[in-house]
């Protein structure tokens, strides 16, 4: 079952072995209440498929397009999500909580 | 990430050893530590706590932020004995994400009927050991509840051998000092037998079988939680 943390890692070699694009994403810090725990992954292969989560649903979209220049240019970045932060970023986390993704290429 | 760390961690991973992946947020550089290469590496101390709570998470370094990818083996507990405890630990381990084995060569109390769902292995604990259940390692719980040291004894032998954070055994002063002394003749010293926890369990006066093992689980959380001395990191 892929349901762990550290299945989503085996996952990202698989993905990688099989000779897929893949960027990491990895929640690093998190306020309030966060939907997913610090150390939580998302991958995110170059036709956009999925696995994991690095919070309840509201940001995996924006995560994805991030993975994607990511991808391109192999520069890891920290995205920073929540609800005070409409300036910065479409996404929010409607639950009020705030979080820090980390966001890496797997070469 | 590079292929060849992301690799080892999984490799690590499946061989139930903790492991640590530090990455350097400005720049994304990275390395994989292994809990055996420790004492070798600049963060030392701040990697000793995490490894002990098992919990990942971002840490000021000399050259900026720093994020923690803390990989440890989840938590087996073994019970050695289908009795009453144990019926009432099984709910209870769940509850604490604890990977249970019950382990009973005496098929009367080994029965699914008892343990429903539960991983339950009716065989004496060195033919346990030896094939069904996992070796046990230093991320496992012991206890050992028959009251049989025919049962008892093997399993807590290994685990001693194993090194497991946590063995404790149920029985009275008068029963853990008989025990103590035949372990003694089986060659294992004194500190290694002082490793036991025995009479199992923190002393909270438990009665019922239920409070019983209660005690035995926060004994072994205890244990699990418990910042490692610097004499034995």
């Amino acid at each position: 079952m892929l349901n762990t943390d550290t299945d989503i890692l085996s996952a990202a070699q698989t993905w990688r072995r099989e000779g897929r694009d893949v960027a990491l994403a990895t929640v690093i810090e998190t306020w309030g209440s966060a939907p997913r725990p610090v150390g939580s992954h998302l991958i995110i292969d170059g036709d956009g498929n999925f696995l994991g989560s690095v919070s309840g649903g509201c940001v995996e979209g924006e995560v994805m397009v991030e993975a994607a220049d990511v991808i391109e240019n192999g520069q890891p970045r920290v995205l920073e999500f929540g609800v005070a932060d409409e300036t910065a970023w479409r996404a929010g986390l409607s639950c009020g909580g705030r979080i820090r993704v980390f966001v890496e290429r797997v070469d | 990430m590079r292929a060849d760390i992301l690799a080892a961690l999984n490799e690590e991973r499946a061989a139930r050893r903790a492991a640590i992946l530090v990455t350097q947020i400005p720049d994304g550089s990275q390395r994989l530590v292994r809990e055996s290469e420790i004492e070798a590496d600049p963060l030392a101390d701040t990697l000793r706590k995490h490894f002990a709570s098992g919990k990942s998470g971002l840490v000021e370094t000399g050259e900026g932020q720093a994020f923690l990818t803390v990989q440890v083996p989840p938590v087996r507990l073994v019970v050695i004995g289908a009795v009453h405890i144990s019926q009432a630990m099984a709910p209870m381990a769940a509850a604490l994400d604890l990977a249970l084995t019950v382990i009973d060569p005496r098929t009367a109390f080994a029965t699914p009927e008892r343990f429903p769902g539960i991983d339950l292995v009716a065989e004496w604990p060195d033919t346990a050991f030896a094939g069904p259940v996992p070796p046990l390692d230093r991320y496992c719980a012991l206890a050992a509840l028959t009251h049989d040291p025919k049962i008892d004894d093997p399993a807590l032998a290994a685990g001693l051998r194993a090194g497991c954070f946590y063995i404790g055994a149920l029985g009275s002063r008068k029963t853990h000092a008989a025990r103590v002394a035949r372990l003694g003749q089986t060659g294992f010293t004194e500190a290694e037998i002082g490793r036991i926890h025995a009479p199992i369990g923190l002393p909270t006066g438990a009665v019922s079988p239920a409070e019983i093992a209660l005690s035995v689980l926060s004994e072994i959380v205890a244990e699990l939680r418990r910042a490692p001395r610097p004499e034995v990191a």
